[in-house]
């Protein structure tokens, strides 16, 4: 297991410098500009001037590798710094990657939109995993019931109703005509005590409860399927043949089995957690890194989204990793040496 | 001269006499709590040299300010400066090239440090250093020096006659910053200076104390500001994210912010979220015209690199003043301001519809629809309808490609001016390109409205401050975008007649107000009876405030909250 764990790193190292390259080559392709969103009244030599500042005027090749540079020697050398609290080398002229939109290092913008983005979108997938669990069991032990069928129906519309009606529609109800959450995040909010604790909570109840939903709804059919085909093996008919009760034939035997490949789903899910929900961002203006993504498209904020999307191919390749080897260590006829 | 003095005077005059009315209806500084502000485009960057755009500059103006500010009238108000200077009281020179401004005395910076003529000069070799990508530099166009006479006294050099004087340090885009803090940030450094870009020092009512760039500004009162009971609140914040219309739901439905600014909403939705009674909508009117730019050059796919271009000869049937003089009578501009514009949108007949002096009146025609007119120009010019009902003449067929910006607001109206348009006989393929793709001016791309690879395109162009010499200086035969000038220029019609050249070089050398307006208005005319443009909608600024809030003086020709030190919240 360790050999194949080493194994899929190393491998990985080309897997992301081709992924980065890609993204390069793309963003650089893309025909929209930083001066894109200024004023019309700022003239066109101006625009130049500014694009030439922002380092634009290189070749392709050379913005390519300092980028390489900035984000692999330079920002792991800041982060540790900041760890020793000692400068390592020549600090105030190592250069790091600078968005266009603010003027200011990515990772600093990232790390202060983490904790929002935790909060909502980890939360959501926190609950809709407690929510779909409990419903996948049920609906499949109980298949064709009332409860199965409204199941059934709850997830299908969960999963094709968009976030953005949903979202609105709770606006509308909780925030417009009852008046009772906020429909604007505040995410200068800190909780120190019971009162900010249940704004805190007041803030996060809508967003949370419409990513939840959304996830809950196919989690909660995962859940069912593996559940059913699980539940006809020979197995569960030898459980119950040794007088196990039903209780124990569900929870113990099969709901272990059947886990399996959901736990698979959910640790390859992980990963667009970091990725923020652009649009249940921009309705609660969590601000978080969907947003933060989606306003550096629109503004061609190219060493941002780069940044960005690129850290976001190395959480999908790790949590792969990790889905792997915890498929493997739970389910022990699988071996990968 | 003498009546921009007068009109400065009694901008002056009313300003003294509102805050006058202001200043009964608070006593101390920090009174009335917090004021929530919702900008839907966050605030980025809070230093306005390098920011990208309006809501930076907004956001901004709190904190720091200019010399002289553009009252909501775009009469100048004098803010770190004693007075506004005019050839009058001697401030500037007879010859019209240089400005002596006498700074405010026991000013100082949030930080408690003086004031001085020193952070002036600071500022403005900060911006004109052209490594360091100021966005404002052209405001400092032609200034040869800009010197501290004394303490409190900068002189401002210009290498030529500058009629209007006025570019540096007036208005929001162009503040002063303060040397001690910015002064290891020139040039190339200016954008490595995170920590001062995000927190300048100012001398604006506000400082700020957090700032989440993209998210959130947090303001607290100056606490050193220099009027003593300014401002009524205590605290601050500018709040970014999501979309106008929920923008305005916070202020007019569900009152959870004070203030909410552009408000591009659908006018009946912005009518029912108002009647709620919560909050007022407040318009303002600048020199923003939605218009449409009519190419009188070929864009031929097949002519490769002389697309565009005046070498690649004329339009086929662009360049026939009939045709032109037809799709502007074929508009209804009164439905387009219903439909997408509300009390955010004018009907106009012209690309230079504000000052007040400098409006002409001679092309008011446009203002009703005529399809009548239009149908019997084109028949009296040949254009004759074929089969499928539309014009053809020599082979030529009336159909137009008619790009804009992707925005629903624009989309709207290019299906109207469609059917308009097919009302008349004249065929209309609609395209429309992402924002930063259109504006961006990439070389590469094809779609930059510079390029103006279709026959009809879309926008809206305005100047800063109240000064249009610059702004009708980009219709000259120069300044037309072409591959010898990487596609530079703002002359997109490609409209180029000597005699108009020589009207811009004429305003450049004069001085007196009332002649500056005869000149400004000739221009416009000519521009309009060429229909290098069919103006459609002079374009107006929407935001809405709370019912609590008094003092909002909404304002198009400087940042919205330029008098927030003013507002107040009503017990």
């Amino acid at each position: 297991m360790l050999n194949y764990t080493i194994r899929r790193l190393l491998f990985a190292i080309p897997t992301l410098l081709v992924i980065s390259f890609i993204i390069f080559v793309i963003l650089d392709l893309a025909p929209n500009d930083p001066t894109g969103s200024l004023p019309l009244t700022i003239p066109a030599e101006v625009r130049a001037q500014i694009r030439e500042a922002l380092g634009l005027g290189q070749p392709f090749h050379i913005r390519y590798v300092k980028w390489l540079e900035q984000f692999f020697i330079n920002e792991p050398l800041n982060i540790m710094e900041h760890w020793w609290g000692a400068p390592i080398g020549d600090s105030d002229s190592r250069l790091r990657v600078t968005s266009w939109m603010s003027r200011s290092p990515v990772v600093d913008l990232i790390v202060e939109r983490m904790p929002q983005t935790l909060w909502v979108v980890g939360l959501s997938y926190l609950v809709g995993i407690l929510i779909a669990l409990p419903i996948g069991v049920i609906s499949a032990y109980k298949q064709y019931s009332w409860f199965d069928q409204i199941g059934t129906f709850v997830s299908m519309v969960g999963f094709s109703v968009p976030t953005f009606f949903t979202g609105l529609l709770l606006i509308v109800v909780f925030s417009v005509n009852l008046g009772w959450l906020p429909s604007i995040y505040d995410t200068t909010l800190k909780v120190t005590d019971f009162s900010s604790f249940m704004a805190q909570l007041r803030q996060l109840a809508m967003p949370v409860m419409v990513l939840a939903l959304f996830n809950a709804a196919q989690l909660s059919r995962f859940m069912r399927a593996s559940m059913l085909d699980n539940l006809n093996q020979d197995y569960v008919r030898t459980a119950r043949a040794k007088g196990m009760s039903e209780k124990v034939v569900l929870l113990v035997h099969v709901l272990r089995n059947s886990l399996i490949p959901v736990v698979t789903v959910i640790a390859l899910g992980v990963p667009q957690i970091f990725g923020g929900a652009i649009i249940t961002e921009q309705i609660f203006k969590v601000n978080g890194l969907g947003q933060l993504l989606i306003l550096g498209i629109e503004n061609a904020d190219i060493p941002l989204v780069q940044t960005l999307t690129f850290i976001f191919a190395i959480l999908i390749v790790f949590f792969n990793l990790i889905a792997d080897v915890v498929y493997g260590m739970l389910d022990p006829r699988i071996r990968y040496d | 001269m003498k009546k921009l003095t007068t009109l400065m005077m009694a901008g002056v005059a009313a300003s003294l006499m509102v805050s006058a009315a202001n200043a009964g209806s608070h006593s101390k500084r920090g009174a009335d709590g917090q004021l929530n502000i919702i900008y839907w485009q966050a605030a980025s960057i809070l230093n306005p040299y390098l920011s990208g755009g309006t809501k930076d500059t907004h956001a901004s103006s709190m904190i720091l300010e200019p010399l002289a500010k553009y009252d909501e009238k775009g009469g100048m108000v004098a803010s770190l400066a004693e007075e506004i200077p005019t050839p009058e009281n001697g401030g500037v020179s007879a010859d019209l090239t240089s400005i002596t401004w006498k700074l405010k005395k026991g000013v100082t910076w949030s930080d408690g440090s003086p004031f001085t003529a020193a952070d002036v000069v600071f500022s403005a070799e900060y911006c004109m250093d052209p490594t360091g990508g100021c966005n404002s530099i052209s405001n400092f166009n032609d200034v040869k020096s800009v010197e501290a006479v004394d303490d409190h006294t900068v002189k401002i050099t210009f290498k030529v006659a500058k009629p209007f004087p006025y570019g540096p340090f007036v208005g929001a885009t162009v503040p002063i910053i303060q040397k001690a803090q910015f002064k290891d940030c020139m040039g190339a450094k200016a954008p490595t200076c995170t920590t001062q870009n995000f927190g300048p020092i100012g001398t604006g009512p506000f400082v700020v104390t957090e700032f989440k760039s993209n998210d959130v500004v947090v303001y607290a009162a100056n606490d050193k500001y220099r009027e003593a009971d300014k401002p009524a609140f205590a605290t601050a914040i500018i709040k970014g994210g999501g979309e106008a219309a929920a923008a305005a739901r916070s202020v007019l439905e569900t009152g959870e912010f004070d203030y909410a600014w552009n408000l591009q909403v659908e006018p009946e939705i912005l009518a029912q979220m108002a009647a709620k009674g919560k909050g007022t909508i407040v318009t303002s009117f600048g020199t923003s015209v939605e218009r449409l730019m009519v190419q009188s050059t070929n864009v031929d796919p097949a002519l490769g690199d002389k697309r565009g271009t005046v070498e690649g000869g004329p339009h086929p049937f662009l360049t026939d003043p009939a045709v032109r003089e037809a799709l502007s009578f074929a508009i209804d501009r009164q439905i387009l301001v219903d439909a997408g514009y509300g009390k955010a949108g004018q009907v106009t007949c012209n690309v230079l519809p504000a000052p007040a002096v400098y409006a002409s009146t001679a092309n008011d025609d446009c203002k009703k629809q005529d399809v009548a007119r239009a149908n019997k120009v084109l028949d009296d010019a040949g254009w004759a309808k074929g089969s499928d009902g539309i014009r053809a003449k020599d082979g030529v067929r009336l159909s137009i490609l008619f790009q804009t910006s992707t925005n629903g607001v624009r989309q709207g109206t290019q299906a109207l001016i469609k059917q308009m348009w097919k009302a008349i006989g004249v065929e209309t393929e609609l395209r429309n390109i992402s924002a930063s793709v259109f504006f961006g001016g990439d070389q590469s791309s094809p779609d930059t409205f510079q390029k103006f690879f279709a026959d009809i395109e879309m926008y809206t162009n305005n100047f800063d401050g109240t000064d249009p010499e610059k702004y009708m200086g980009s219709w000259t035969c120069n300044n037309i975008p072409a591959p010898s000038n990487q596609w530079i220029g703002n002359n997109m019609p490609r409209y180029c007649n000597p005699e108009y050249d020589a009207l811009v070089a004429e305003m450049g050398k004069t001085a007196s107000i009332e002649k500056r307006a005869a000149l400004a208005k000739k221009m416009n005319d000519m521009l309009m009876q060429a229909r290098a443009m069919i103006p459609l909608i002079h374009r107006g600024d929407v935001s809405a405030h709370a019912n609590t809030i008094k003092g909002v003086r909404m304002n198009s020709w400087d940042s919205q909250l330029w008098n927030v030190a003013d507002w107040t919240r009503a017990k």
